[in-house]
Order: structure tokens, then C-alpha cells, then sequence
């Protein structure tokens, strides 16, 4: 970290007049350097995609040929409207997405709560509940749709221990969207919790102090001192899951492995959905569609996220 | 709406470890009741309890890959592994081609950790450092853009790859995988906070070209930041599914590609598709294992969902 430039190795006096213009343009110019590589690509294969995709949705583009566009005007869309899976689909997005996040929000919260204890082997903890995050969506499902197999699933054999019948996890509607779901709450709850744990750490001590001295419950501490503290990274981790939830492809995708969700549909999502019309059914531009709804759900979703945080922000200043 | 979705980086300062360390137990002494709460009885089971929820699966993994798919069947479940660990192994490389897959994997993985590293500290320098006319609007731009999904281009940058006729090759995973908005606003916040202002007019008094202030400079200030964005980074890719599963197919594929083929059908052995799922799980299973540690502390500092 020590200065391995000495003077000496300053640029020769050589060329005088020149060199200092030049090196002044340089120095303008280098900034731009240093961000060229990342927004060439960025511009490439980040931004041109996001908004290209709009323009798409307009065309009729097949797989194997995605040179040959033809203009198609908002046909995509009202094709997409009239399919009863769209609809289907926009509504198992909602449900598994309320299913998944509630839970997964929630008992993150509450493990932070606990990890934020002085703790014997917090690091132990700490790293263990990342274990989910650091597994593939991939490897997860496939290890989930094993456990819950009808037939020889561990999970029903464990109900079957407690008197309960065995439950079809694949074709019941409630029952493999509760499936699909518990994959994404057991990936995603120890991150949250991290995340939250963070924010706990951040909220000032003294707030506490305070609140004890006015006599507040532990209980009464954790609602009052700890919740209304958290509230930016409540809303952030809102945020993020909603997102995701929005989006939800791998798990829909493996758990039975068939581009349909089920094979009434049940748990299909709109991010497996976008797929099947791009690569089961060929359509490029009504995927593009597709992504393009997503797009617009997500913003009208964190709009409405953030619209709720505002409002109680302000309620909570007029008290 | 970029406001609220800015991740809270920044809650600490990253040359302050969040664990352990004298000041950190400094901290803890000082700190008010909601921190220093000893953890009583309970708080350890649950805790426990939480731990082995996480891990079972995992666990589950091993014992369904080491069993023979009749053991799999059977009523009740045998809860310990087996012996065909080996035998299921050699069948899914045979059948999925998980050799291929690892190393494909590995390649990806490797590019894209290296290049997403090198151009986010670059940039990350910029912005912390640098002025230069537009700098506000483009990290508005980037900070902007990294709660959109990539999964909504996928189509255009699909036609993309597929005009480029690369289209199940490796750099059609590797490039899009270099843009990572989240690694530019990472190593932005980490040097704002830890490169003084005064090193690198130090520097630049004595003459240092600009080139030699970034690697002498800003690189060695830089490097645990560099390294807590290379292990999330990495994980990232190993674990990126929609895009691999999209550009690549079983005849070039990455560990989660295999994955999806043997999840699609083409093997009906579950103690085959298991043994796939821990050998394309266990690379990064390691990484974690060694660096578990520097990954929690690197999305405590405030990583984002990938």
C-alpha cells in the first residue's frame, strides 16, 4: 500500500509544452476510462436487452429464425389475453409469491431476532443458515421434489408417521404451490435473516437504553425500538422478494420437470410461462410480451411497496 | 423508487469486521440491551433447530445419491447413506456428462468472477473517486438498473447470441454474465470509505500516471472488497440457471444445465439425479465451506439477491 512511485520516475522533462496539455486531456479523458469496459457491456448485454425487449413484443419472431421479424403490432398481446394460462399463470405468480415471501419474511425476522443474542458459536449459525443460499435453484428442487414424492417421499412418510393421509404434492393446486414455495422459503429465509441482522446491529444503542429506562418488556423493546428501526431494510427486502417472486422460473421448472407447471397448469408462473411460449412453443416476440407484463407488474408491485412505507412513515411522523 | 431500493450498504464500514475481533466485542460491551441479551436455553434450540432445517437437505442429498433407487422406495426410508455413492456417480457422468458440465462450469464461473472484478473495481474507482461530467447520471443509471431482472431481456439477447452465431458456445453465458451493476455500486461504496483522498494525490504530486495509481494504489486498498466480490460473484454464476439454460444445451452445458436435463426426464434413476445434484452442488458447497466467514460478512455489508 506505500507509495511505490517516488519523484524521481516522474514523467521526463522532455517535450516541454506538450506533455502537460496532453496529460491534462488524459487526466479529463481517464475517468472515462476506468467505466469504459463496464458500460460497453453494460450498453450491450444489460440495457440494449431491457429495452429492445419492448420493442419485440411488437413483432412476430420465431425461434429458429430471430433475424425475421414481422410487424405484428400489440397482436402479441391481445394473443396473450385471450390465453386462459396467461391468466392462470399471473394468478400462481400472486399466490405462490404471498405463500413464499409472508413465511420467508417473517421467520426471518425472527431468527435475526435470536441470532442478535450474545451467542456460543455465532459465526456456527450464522454461516449454517447460508447454506440454502449457497445451494443452486437447480440442485434444491430436485432434492425437494424427491422429498415430496407421492408415493416414496420422505415428507409423506413423516404424515403418514402423525396419521395423516399422503398428500399429491404434484397435482393438487394448494398443495404444489405450498411445494413449490417452501423451496424458495428454505433457499432465501438465512439470507433475509443476515440481512435484517445487519440492520439490527445498525439501530442505535442508546434507543435501547432509553426504552429500558422507561421499564419497555423485551417484547415491548422488539416493537417498538427494533421493527420501526428496521423499517428501511423491511422495505428493501420487500422489495428484492418481491422481485424474485415475480420472476420464479427454476423452481416451477424442475419440480416436475415439465414446461406446463403441472399438468393443469397448477403451479405454473409466469417466468416458467414466458418460457414455454419462447422455447415450447417457439414464439420470441409473445415471450417478449410476457417479459414485458413482468416488467410492468414489478414496477407497479415495488410502486405500491413503496407508496405503503411512505404512508406509514408519514402516520408514524404525525403521531 | 431507486431510493427505497437501494440495499443498505453502508450500515457499517467494511474495514470493521462485523464478527469477533476486540473491537468488535468493545462494541458489544458497550452496546444497549437488545444486543447484549444472553442467549438463554431456548434461543440456542430454536437456533438449532434452524440449522439442521437448512442443512437437511443437504444431508438428504448424500443419502439419496449413496442408495440404490429400490433403496429409495423402500418403506420406512433408510435415514443413513449407503454404499453406490461411487456406482451413482459413474452413472450420471455417463449419462448427464457431469465431467463436462464441472469443467464447462468452472471456465464460466472463473470468467466471469475474474472480468466482473476487474471491470467493478474500475468503475467502482471512478465513481468513488474521480470527477468527471456525468458521473451522477451514469451511477444513477447503473444503481437504477440493478433491481430490474435480467430475466426480462432474455428474447432480445437471445437474438442477440443467435445473430452473433453463438448460441450454445461458453462467452455466450461468460459476457452477459461480466455486467454486474450491483459489483460497480459494491466497489464504489467499499473504496469511498477505505481509499483516502490523500494517497492518491500523494501519488499523483509524485507524478504517477494514472494507470500506476490503479494498480499500486487502489488495487492493494481494494483487494478484501475485490475478494468478497469475487466469492459472491461466483457463486452467482455457478448457481445462475435461466440464461445457461436458455443460450447453452446438453451438448455444451454448465453444471446447472446438466442439472435441469436430469431433472427433465431423461433419467428416471433418483439416486442417479441425486448423485448429479451433490457433485454439481459440492464445488460451491467448498467454496463456502473455506470462505463461509467472508461470505456472510459480505452480504452483511449488503449483498443483493442475484
Amino acid at each position: 500500500m506505500t507509495l511505490t512511485a517516488p519523484a524521481r520516475t516522474a514523467p521526463p522533462p522532455a517535450l516541454p509544452g506538450r506533455a502537460p496539455g496532453a496529460r491534462r486531456a488524459w487526466r479529463r479523458a481517464s475517468p472515462y476510462a476506468y467505466i469504459a469496459p463496464f458500460f460497453t457491456l453494460f450498453a450491450a448485454f444489460g440495457l440494449f436487452p431491457l429495452l429492445y425487449t419492448a420493442y419485440v413484443s411488437l413483432y412476430r419472431v420465431e425461434l429458429q429464425t430471430p433475424g425475421d421479424m414481422q410487424w405484428r403490432g400489440l397482436g402479441n398481446y391481445t394473443a396473450l389475453f385471450a390465453d386462459e394460462f396467461f391468466w392462470t399463470s399471473l394468478r400462481n405468480t400472486f399466490t405462490i409469491g404471498v405463500l413464499s415471501t409472508v413465511p420467508q419474511l417473517a421467520m426471518a425476522l425472527g431468527l435475526a431476532h435470536l441470532l442478535n443474542h450474545r451467542l456460543r458459536g455465532r459465526t456456527f449459525f450464522r454461516t449454517a443458515m447460508l447454506l440454502p443460499y449457497a445451494t443452486s435453484v437447480a440442485a434444491a428442487t430436485l432434492v425437494f421434489s424427491q422429498l415430496y414424492g407421492r408415493d416414496f417421499g420422505l415428507v409423506n412418510y413423516v404424515l403418514g408417521l402423525v396419521g395423516t393421509d399422503p398428500v399429491d404434492w404434484q397435482s393438487g393446486t394448494f398443495a404444489s404451490q405450498a411445494a413449490v414455495s417452501t423451496i424458495v422459503i428454505w433457499r432465501w429465509t438465512g439470507y433475509n435473516a443476515l440481512i435484517y441482522l445487519a440492520g439490527m446491529q445498525s439501530i442505535p444503542h442508546e434507543l435501547y437504553e432509553a426504552a429500558e429506562m422507561d421499564g419497555a418488556s423485551r417484547w415491548r423493546q422488539f416493537f417498538h425500538v427494533t421493527l420501526p428501526g428496521l423499517r428501511p431494510t423491511i422495505v428493501f427486502t420487500a422489495v428484492v422478494s418481491t422481485i424474485g417472486a415475480t420472476q420464479l422460473f427454476g423452481e416451477p421448472l424442475l419440480f416436475e420437470g415439465s414446461l406446463s407447471g403441472g399438468i393443469s397448469h397448477q403451479y405454473q408462473t409466469l417466468g416458467l410461462y414466458m418460457y414455454e411460449q419462447g422455447w415450447g412453443f417457439f414464439h420470441l416476440g409473445r415471450a417478449a410480451a410476457v417479459a414485458w407484463v413482468m416488467f410492468l407488474l414489478i414496477v407497479l408491485l415495488v410502486g405500491a411497496n413503496a407508496l405503503i412505507a411512505r404512508r406509514r412513515t408519514r402516520k408514524e411522523a404525525g403521531r | 423508487m431507486t431510493a427505497l431500493a437501494e440495499p443498505p450498504v453502508g450500515h457499517r464500514p467494511p474495514d470493521r469486521p462485523a464478527r469477533g475481533g476486540s473491537r468488535g466485542a468493545a462494541r458489544r460491551a458497550r452496546s444497549g440491551a437488545g444486543r447484549t441479551m444472553q442467549g438463554g436455553r431456548l434461543t440456542h434450540a430454536v437456533l438449532v433447530l434452524a440449522v439442521l432445517v437448512s442443512a437437511f437437505p443437504l444431508y438428504w442429498t448424500v443419502v439419496a445419491a449413496s442408495r440404490s433407487n429400490a433403496d429409495l422406495a423402500r418403506v420406512p426410508p433408510s435415514l443413513l447413506p449407503g454404499p453406490h455413492l461411487m456406482r451413482n456417480f459413474e452413472a450420471v457422468v455417463r449419462e448427464a456428462d457431469i465431467g463436462r458440465a464441472l469443467v464447462n462450469s468452472f471456465i464460466v464461473s472463473g470468467s466471469i468472477t475474474v472480468g466482473t472484478v476487474l471491470c467493478s473495481t474500475l468503475a467502482g474507482f471512478a465513481f468513488a473517486k474521480l470527477r468527471f461530467r456525468g458521473r451522477g447520471a451514469l451511477l444513477a443509471v447503473t444503481v437504477g438498473t440493478m433491481m430490474i431482472p435480467p430475466q426480462l431481456g432474455v428474447i432480445p439477447l437471445f437474438i442477440l447470441i443467435a445473430e452473433l452465431q453463438w448460441v450454445n458456445q461458453l462467452q455466450a453465458v461468460i459476457l452477459p454474465g461480466l455486467v454486474s451493476a450491483f459489483g460497480v455500486f459494491f466497489m464504489r461504496q467499499y473504496l469511498a470509505q477505505s481509499l483516502p483522498d490523500e494517497l492518491i494525490e500523494a501519488a499523483r504530486v509524485d507524478g504517477a500516471s494514472s494507470a500506476r495509481i490503479f494498480w499500486s494504489i487502489v488495487v492493494p486498498v481494494a483487494r478484501p472488497g475485490m475478494a468478497v466480490l469475487g466469492l459472491l460473484t461466483f457463486m452467482a454464476a455457478w448457481n445462475d440457471f435461466f440464461w445457461p439454460v436458455v443460450a447453452l444445451s446438453s451438448s455444451e452445458p454448465t453444471v446447472q444445465v446438466a442439472l435441469r436435463q436430469l431433472g427433465g426426464g431423461y433419467v428416471n434413476d433418483q439416486s442417479v439425479i441425486m448423485a448429479g445434484t451433490l457433485l454439481g452442488t459440492l464445488p460451491v458447497l467448498l467454496v463456502f465451506g473455506l470462505l463461509g466467514r467472508q461470505i456472510v460478512g459480505g452480504i452483511m455489508q449488503g449483498a443483493v439477491k442475484g
